[in-house]
């Protein structure tokens, strides 16, 4: 598989890996993907009073472009509000990464990740 | 030591420099460059010379007769020949095919070419270690079995296959044998007066010898007839029509007699180099070891690290030439199906790693090998969700997972 330097970048020098203690109210995990195609990714956000995203961080199981997604996607996503973050589209994770054609599907569990982040933290905070 | 390490040893090899000697002598205008049907001078006399000694030295290392060896392009060339040729010929007598599931794909297409064209073809599941149960096999016959179609080392996880006893079933019951011997040839006795193989396929570049070539050894007696898929000038007795490229035959044939001097020391070799690599390995947590030591060919380590995905530590070991699988393979995102057919779990399929080594792979080359492997899978582990998973004590199998549909 012939990468981009980006995705190699993110793959040797991965931003944001972490983890979050999940039970922090402020925290929203994000666990996506399945062990048997390959592919999980858990994304994390620590998110602020007025719903800006103050960090993030990740851990993959994945090939080199669904590190690279996950990684780059934590990076976009710091500072953003939610609702910025939620507009994050696979097509623009894709085309920053240069992304192979059979490796869309990464972009795809990185958007994913976001959301279900998200959807985590709300889910937490409704009152 | 030269980077990156070469441990890709079952997808081809390096040609030996005697047989990149030999070959040189058969291109040029000072060489042997006629064409060996070329009846009527001595420039193909010359040539058809060089391929009968070639010829020979193919049939030494099997012992087989010379006229039982024809020329193919390869050994994927030899199956498809083998299967469809077989299938073709005796159709009048029956149309059922009986192989395995984890044969490799110049097996596995042409058969399902053939469930096309109206033939029924059984796929064995090898028990899970990875040997194909003789008693399934025997129950799968039926009247119009006409060809069993069993590979003797697997490409993949290097299990040898009991080709003596299934060549007895066959035997027992009139029914052609195929081998396709691509893994084991020059590398484990195979003695062609003693088994009875009706046809077996081979090539040149997995053990030292020139890409593009190959051969099928045909049984004459008893006569095994095939309906040629090639047709042309009637080379090869009629069943495989083309120029003789006499360059990769001599390279071939020099290849093969290197073989044969070389097939204990070779083995003793790889057995002890392999040996020593597991070793290195196996203390690694969660590693799993998807060959069979005792059972499997010298030249192949397969092995999974749990909760580390195949490809990212592919990349990671990116000084080490190895792959995940068969090289006609490399490129799909599915797991492993040879790994799978053996009850293998999907995650661990995906995450395993095709060690293989050949005859100039170094003992300091194997050293280096260990210790980055257990870098990298440190690292992959560390960035992994599902280690984290696996150290907290969370059953993976009870997690409720999101597919992703692609």
């Amino acid at each position: 598989m012939t990468y981009s330097k980006k995705v190699l970048d993110h793959y040797e020098n991965p931003r944001n890996v972490g983890s979050f203690s999940s039970s922090e109210s402020n925290i929203g995990s994000g666990l996506v993907g399945a062990p048997a195609c390959g592919d999980v990714m858990k994304l994390q956000i620590k998110v602020d009073d007025n719903e800006i995203i103050k960090d993030a961080c990740f851990k993959t199981y994945g090939c080199g472009s669904a590190i690279a997604s996950s990684s780059l996607v934590t990076e976009w996503i710091i500072g953003k509000s939610l609702l910025e973050a939620e507009n994050i589209k696979n097509t623009n994770i894709a085309e920053e990464l240069d992304l192979p054609p059979v490796k869309i599907h990464c972009s795809i569990l990185a958007e994913d990740a976001i959301k279900a982040a998200i959807t985590d933290y709300r889910n937490k905070n409704k009152s | 030591m030269k980077f990156p390490i070469y441990l890709d040893y079952a997808a081809t090899t390096p040609v030996e420099h005697q047989v990149m000697d030999k070959m040189i002598q058969f291109l040029t205008l000072d060489g042997t460059f006629g064409n060996p049907a070329s009846r009527s001078h001595q420039f193909g006399w010359k040539a058809e010379e060089a391929v009968d000694i070639a010829r020979n030295q193919i049939a030494e290392l099997i012992n087989a007769d010379f006229r039982e060896i024809i020329f193919t392009s390869g050994a994927t060339e030899s199956n498809n020949l083998a299967i469809k040729g077989v299938a073709d010929f005796y159709k009048r007598k029956g149309n059922h095919i009986i192989t395995s599931k984890t044969e490799h794909k110049a097996v596995l297409d042409p058969c399902k070419y053939l469930e096309n064209k109206g033939f029924y073809v059984t796929y064995l599941t090898p028990l899970k270690n990875g040997i194909i149960d003789l008693e399934e096999l025997k129950a799968n016959i039926c009247q119009n079995t006409i060809l069993i179609s069993i590979m003797h080392v697997n490409n993949e996880t290097g299990v040898i296959q009991d080709i003596n006893s299934i060549s007895k079933i066959c035997t027992h019951h009139g029914i052609l044998f195929h081998v396709d011997a691509t893994q084991s040839i020059g590398k484990l006795h195979i003695n062609l007066k003693d088994t009875k193989i009706d046809l077996m396929s081979f090539s040149a570049h997995k053990i030292y010898g020139p890409k593009g070539i190959g051969g099928l050894y045909v049984r004459r007696k008893p006569r095994v007839r095939l309906s040629s898929q090639i047709h042309g000038g009637g080379h090869e007795r009629g069943i495989r029509s083309g120029t003789l490229p006499v360059h990769q035959i001599v390279g071939m044939g020099m290849a093969y007699h290197l073989a044969k001097n070389n097939i204990e020391s070779d083995y003793k070799y790889l057995t002890d180099l392999r040996n020593y690599l597991w070793n290195g390995l196996k203390n690694i947590e969660e590693i799993y070891l998807n060959s069979n030591l005792k059972n499997g060919a010298p030249h192949i380590l397969n092995v999974s690290f749990n909760y580390v995905e195949g490809e990212s530590l592919i990349m990671a070991l990116k000084n080490i030439a190895i792959s995940s699988g068969s090289a006609c393979t490399s490129a799909s995102l599915e797991a492993s199906y040879v790994l799978r057919a053996l009850g293998i779990k999907d995650e661990l399929a995906h995450s395993s790693i095709r060690f293989s080594i050949g005859r100039f792979t170094t003992k300091s080359e194997i050293d280096y090998t260990i210790k980055i492997v257990h870098i990298a899978v440190n690292r992959l582990r560390n960035l992994s969700p599902l280690w984290d998973m696996f150290k907290c004590g969370i059953d993976l199998d009870t997690v409720k997972w999101t597919h992703n549909s692609f």
